[in-house]
């Protein structure tokens, strides 16, 4: 098993450098001049020169992309051109904010998805799993950002219940992180909980009909025992396969999640970097995107072992 | 029972422990300051914070002049190559410093020299400074700026603590020391900025305030939805559509004031090869597209009636405005009139705009303004850094974007429409007009200042290098709790007397 990780990990690599590569030609190839974005309206061309050169702007790309390269080796990620901080310190202070958001919308979309999954699968046809399919295809078409605004304007303005935006670090104020965090993850876990839903849903209709679930029936097995002992288990495994793949859909959300309740995470700080060219935190965020979607795959591959033995077997 | 009892006494006990006025002023941005050191810094909203945090030597007034700050008197030299100034006595900065005379010659040295400054161009008239005195410093000029005062009112004149400067260099930001009302507690990026009150302010009776909070929330109607849920307590520059329902809303009250800056469309006149069209070449041309626009509708329907229509670089309320000038009305006829003279029925025009909804908006009403009098528009939104690149490097045929303004008239007009201009986009370059802001930005008699701007201003009528449309106002939502704030032109939002009751 460490063997099988350890070489998962090494494979990843590459992986990575390309990924950091292609973001770094990306962005060169974005019009608008980072110079500009930072010189605001001081661009008097003396300014600009003097900040194309304290960057070190007019090397060719591919210097500036291995000094980028051989200080990242080095655990230097650069500093963020518009705040002068070290862009490692800006990721280490919003990247638990965006696990927050996404643990917690991971939560109310399994929370939601996997039982209505489960439950329309089990009343195929009925009443039920019209509504839930209902119910999903509406998640899935809602977009988030109007369901965001909606929210704040019902929960936070006419009920008063719930802070309309802002964060708190769940280690200061365990209640008012909570608070915050409530309507951002529900809007991010909507859409999730409809495609987890779904899934769940297709994967137990699938497993419901296999000869061995006839055969459990027959021993006289009770529903219960049949649905959640035989079946589930069994169609969980590409369920927790999507999961890891929705970790990228989380993130991509969470940045407009972010954007909308003001929550100073990674979405924030990605969307907040390209506007301003803000190149060495741009390349920093997508590469510890990166790491983190890699890990979650290696995370969920490591799961289905775990629970299927037959894979253990293939290793 | 008595538990129950017990806690609520103790609750009670605490309630009435805690001071009356420890009062915090939550205030939301439309985005995210920059760093924190007023020699490094750019960002608008930075500014904003910088007005509860540090100092500057001279201050603006509700109609924008120059009054005493942390220079409480001073004085040109007959030649206008010397300014000298005379320091308020008694001021701390944060961290205990003394403020003096060497203070104001280390900052001005800092925002000179430290490689990261952006406040050079600023301070480029200044050949140096020296203490004449304990409360005393005089600048010498390579050549006389009437402007400089102006620029001393902004960043350029914040004064830091030369202590914590020193011990800090390029980081000082991280942990600002200034003199103003409030001192720096923290910051976390994107979320907040938190200020307390200085309890050695020269002024403290004025403030009131206990803390300040800074949230940046770019999504104007977010910000807006914040305070109503009683979030925030103040918010600045709301959407002219929200307007409406904030003035309808019991719970809210709103302050506005017309800002320095404007709104306009640039002419490609000299800046290559997108220079070469009858726009760029032939002023009556330019004449006709201006003629074409009805300023006061496009203020109607697009800024519901809250912008300030305008055909100078300053709004009409100015006193620098040219009253022989007045907003032009729109003459279809008229810009008809100005082709056929330019031998052009019908032609062609891109215009390059930012992608954002409002100017998205004015951009379609004035592409349909302008049709009648025959230009067919092309509309080219694109995001506003590449707008930037695209207007330096000469890409366009009309750009439309906007200038915040600055106190001294030089400020809106110099750098934009001189040959040499630092922001001359355009290109545009006209001897007389050079000759005449430069000598309105060497006079320090304002009466012969004005004259001079009103002639350059005739010319640039004529040439309109750049086609102005109007003025923005700044509109502030404040909850009905916050009282003595007032608006002011340049935005900013100043915490003297602004007190807040629940």
């Amino acid at each position: 098993m460490l063997i099988y990780i350890a070489k998962r990990l090494l494979v990843a690599l590459p992986t990575l450098l390309i990924v950091s590569m292609l973001v770094f030609g990306l962005q060169m190839l974005l019009p608008g001049d980072p110079v500009l974005a930072m010189a605001g309206e001081d661009r008097d061309p003396e300014t600009l020169a003097r900040i194309r050169a304290q960057l070190n702007l007019d090397d060719p790309v591919p210097v500036q992309y291995l000094r980028w390269l051989g200080g990242v080796v080095q655990g230097d990620f650069g500093t963020s051109l518009r705040t002068g901080q070290p862009v490692s310190e800006l990721i280490l202070q919003k990247l638990p904010v965006t696990i927050q958001l996404a643990v917690m919308a991971m939560i109310f979309a399994a929370l939601i998805g996997i039982p209505a999954g489960i439950i329309a699968a089990v009343r195929k046809g009925g009443v039920l799993d019209w509504t839930a399919n209902i119910v999903a295809l509406s998640g899935l078409s809602i977009p988030n950002f109007w369901l965001g605004i909606m929210l704040i304007l019902l929960v936070s303005v006419n009920l008063g219940w719930l802070p309309a935006s802002g964060y708190e670090s769940i280690f200061v104020d365990p209640v008012r992180s909570l608070e915050t965090m409530i309507m951002p993850a529900f809007v991010l876990g909507t859409g999730l909980a409809a495609t987890l839903m779904r899934h769940t849903r297709s994967s137990m209709l699938g497993v419901l009909s296999a000869d061995y679930i006839r055969t459990a029936r027959a021993k006289g097995l009770t529903g219960r025992q049949v649905v959640l002992k035989h079946s589930f288990r069994n169609a969980l495994l590409p369920v927790i396969t999507l999961s890891a793949l929705l970790f990228g859909e989380l993130l991509a959300g969470a940045v407009l999640t972010e954007q909308i309740f003001t929550i100073p995470g990674f979405g924030k700080l990605i969307v907040d970097a390209v506007f301003n060219r803000d190149y060495a935190v741009v390349q920093g965020v997508v590469l510890c995107t990166a790491v983190g979607f890699l890990l979650m795959n290696l995370i969920a591959d490591v799961v289905s072992v775990l629970l299927n033995p037959r894979m253990r077997a293939a290793l | 029972m008595t538990r129950h009892l017990l806690s609520a006494t103790a609750l009670i006990a605490l309630m009435s422990a805690l001071p009356a006025g420890a009062q915090t002023l939550r205030i939301g941005l439309s985005d995210d300051a920059d760093i924190l050191d007023p020699d490094q810094s750019r960002t608008f909203v930075g500014r904003i914070v910088y007005a509860g945090l540090c100092d500057k030597l001279v201050d603006l007034d509700a109609q924008a002049n120059i009054i005493p700050m942390l220079a409480t008197d001073w004085s040109w030299s007959d030649d206008g190559m010397a300014l000298v100034m005379d320091l308020r006595e008694g001021v701390v900065f944060h961290d205990g410093t003394p403020f003096d005379a060497d203070a104001v010659v280390a900052n001005i040295t800092r925002s000179m020299t430290l490689p990261e400054s952006r406040r050079k161009s600023e301070l480029s008239s200044v050949a140096g400074i020296e203490a004449t005195g304990p409360m005393q410093v005089t600048f010498t000029l390579t050549a006389p700026d009437a402007s400089l005062i102006a620029q001393l009112s902004d960043r350029a004149g914040m004064m830091v603590s030369p202590t914590a400067a020193e011990a800090a260099g390029a980081e000082f930001g991280q942990n600002p020391v200034c003199s103003g009302p409030f001192k720096f507690v923290e910051r976390i990026q994107q979320d907040r900025i938190v200020l307390e009150k200085f309890a050695d302010y020269y002024d403290a009776d004025r403030i009131a305030i206990e803390r300040v909070t800074y949230r940046p929330i770019p999504d104007t109607t977010v910000r807006l939805a914040n305070l109503r849920s009683g979030e925030l307590d103040i918010v600045e520059r709301i959407a002219a559509s929200d307007v409406g329902s904030v003035s309808q809303d019991a719970a809210l009250q709103m302050q506005e004031a017309v800002g320095l800056g404007y709104m306009a469309i640039y002419a490609n006149i000299g800046n290559g090869d997108r220079a070469l069209t009858p726009m760029g070449e032939d002023a009556r041309v330019r004449q006709a597209f201006s003629l074409a626009i009805d300023r006061e509708a496009l203020n109607q329907v697009v800024f519901e009636g809250t912008a300030v229509p305008g055909n100078q670089p300053f709004p009409p309320s100015s006193p620098w405005f040219n009253q022989d000038l007045p907003v032009p009305a729109r003459d279809v006829e008229a810009a008809r009139a100005l082709l056929a003279e330019a031998g052009i029925d019908r032609m062609p025009v891109e215009i390059q705009h930012a992608n954002n909804p409002v100017i998205t908006q004015m951009m379609q009403v004035i592409q349909a303004m302008v049709a009648e009098a025959g230009f067919d528009v092309t509309l080219r939104a694109t995001e506003f850094a590449t707008l930037l690149s695209e207007q330096t490097a000469g890409n366009f045929q009309l750009s439309r974007s906007d200038w915040s303004g600055r106190p001294d008239p030089d400020g809106n007009l110099h750098q934009f429409v001189t040959c040499e201009g630092g922001i001359n986009d355009p290109r545009y370059c006209n001897p007389e007009v050079d000759r005449l802001l430069n000598e309105a930005r060497a006079a320090n008699d304002r009466k012969v200042r004005k004259d001079l701007y009103d002639q350059a201003g005739v010319i640039l009528n004529q040439d309109l290098p750049v086609i102005y449309l109007g003025h923005q106002t700044y509109i502030f939502a404040l909850d009905q709790g916050v009282q003595g704030f007032e608006a002011f032109p340049d935005g900013m939002i100043r915490l003297q007397d602004v007190t807040l009751s629940q």
